[in-house]
């Protein structure tokens, strides 16, 4: 075999050339985040009723589409559970949201008890990982990050001076959820004397407990994505 | 052929036969009658009212979502079921009340029974005589009682803490609405699953 003077120029100019090309490869792409928003209720199953007359049903659907829109304009990919009046399952909505392997899952209800806005986190015990895990007690594994994200929605909601009660509850969707899950129960805005100043449907109040909402997924992106 | 003194013996003992069934049936009326005359109604033993007892009901507010226990004097009966029904009737007369921070309608009248039975083995682990209450709501209750996700928590995590707060041995409650297995209170607080009273209590008095 013969080689020529100029193959070690060759050889460099390849290697450089492939140590260039490395460099400017783009770095690995984050995991996707997909936030899953699950309006409760639907179809036959109503839900409550709420005091302008509205089924809570149809209030959750319509926060749904406003916190979807909202999320969208931040470039958060998100996934819904019904986009229109259908009957889900409680295990479908866990399906779904196991399935996407979300970042962040929030059920949206609405309540005419209370006031502001109230979290729920599963009340399942915390529990360490497992390969299998039972499925009505998945959201174990995920119960303190759930917890962790109440926080960030609870400071942010905070924020907007909207009030928040935090809580913890058996609920079978979220208890089969592998992901950090919550239901927000949006609660009338209540003045003063205890008089009700927002109903849970009314557009401008959803607006604003959206936008809160909103701010407190893309905080949680940002932590879920530091090392 | 009947020989003619046996069918005068067969008549004789006939008509001695039912003269003999009237006189007991005469004489049983008789004895009927003085029984009757005989007995009292005026009561002889007077009703046994059970002691006024202090019982801690754990009151739920809707307002700031909280469980903050308070004290009752009421009579409470000996036996622990009936005891469990009185304590939560209580508390449920409490959340009917027209000023309660955690409206409910229906009352006592809501409970219909409370079944001790013993706890599971992983509460008996724990405690070897632990018990698992069974509570009956009425479907009134159910049906009247506010749909939503904090209010159906507030009521069933205030049952749970007063079951412990009063029975110390109740670990685990579980709940039926007419004698049946339901899906959820109204809407929301799954009725299907065992409630641990120990999570309900760790739940009494926050606030937020």
């Amino acid at each position: 075999m013969h080689w020529s003077k100029s193959a070690p120029a060759v050889f460099l100019g390849v290697a450089a050339a492939l140590g260039a090309a490395a460099q400017q490869a783009p770095p690995v792409p984050a995991p996707r985040f997909v936030v899953l928003i699950d309006a409760a209720h639907g179809g036959e199953d109503t839900g409550g009723k709420l005091g302008s007359g509205t089924l809570e049903k149809a209030a959750n659907l319509a926060m749904s589409v406003r916190l979807r829109s909202l999320l969208a304009a931040r470039g958060i990919s998100v996934v819904t559970t019904r986009e229109s009046d259908a009957a889900v399952d409680s295990n479908r909505r866990a399906e779904i949201a196991n399935r996407v392997s979300a970042g962040a899952c929030l059920s949206l209800h609405a309540t005419e008890s209370g006031s502001g806005v109230h979290l729920f986190a599963s009340s399942l015990a915390p529990a360490q990982p497992a390969q299998f895990p039972a499925w009505r007690t998945a959201q174990a594994a995920w119960v303190t990050r759930s917890l962790a994200l109440a926080g960030v929605l609870n400071s942010a909601l905070d924020h907007a001076t909207i009030g928040v009660t935090l809580s913890r509850t058996a609920l079978p969707g979220i208890d089969s959820m592998t992901c950090p899950a919550l239901a927000v129960e949006i609660a009338p805005q209540r003045g003063e004397d205890d008089r009700i100043v927002a109903e849970p449907d009314d557009a401008d109040y959803q607006a604003r407990v959206a936008v809160a909402l909103a701010a407190a997924i893309v905080q949680w992106r940002t932590e879920a994505r530091q090392p | 052929m009947i020989p003619r003194y046996q069918k005068i013996l067969f008549v004789v003992l006939l008509i001695a036969s039912l003269v003999m069934g009237a006189v007991l049936w005469q004489l049983r009326e008789r004895a009927h009658k003085r029984l009757v005359a005989g007995e009292s109604s005026a009561p002889t033993t007077a009703p046994e009212v059970a002691p006024a007892e202090q019982a801690t009901l754990v009151v739920a507010n809707d307002e700031d979502n909280s469980l903050l226990p308070q004290v009752h004097s009421l009579p409470l009966p000996r036996d622990s079921g009936a005891r469990a029904r009185a304590v939560l009737g209580r508390l449920l007369d409490l959340y009917a009340d027209l000023e309660a921070k955690h409206p409910v309608p229906g009352g006592a009248a809501s409970v219909m029974q409370v079944f001790l039975l013993p706890a599971s083995s992983n509460a008996q682990a724990q405690d070897p005589v632990a018990q698992l209450a069974v509570v009956n709501l009425t479907s009134a209750f159910a049906a009247s009682h506010p749909s939503g996700l904090q209010t159906e928590t507030l009521t069933i995590d205030s049952i749970c803490a007063t079951l412990r707060a009063n029975l110390p041995h109740v670990a685990e409650v579980r709940f039926l609405v007419d004698g049946q297995q339901r899906a959820t209170l109204a809407d929301h607080a799954d009725l299907t699953r065992t409630y641990l009273t120990a999570q309900a209590a760790s739940a009494e008095g926050t606030k937020p």
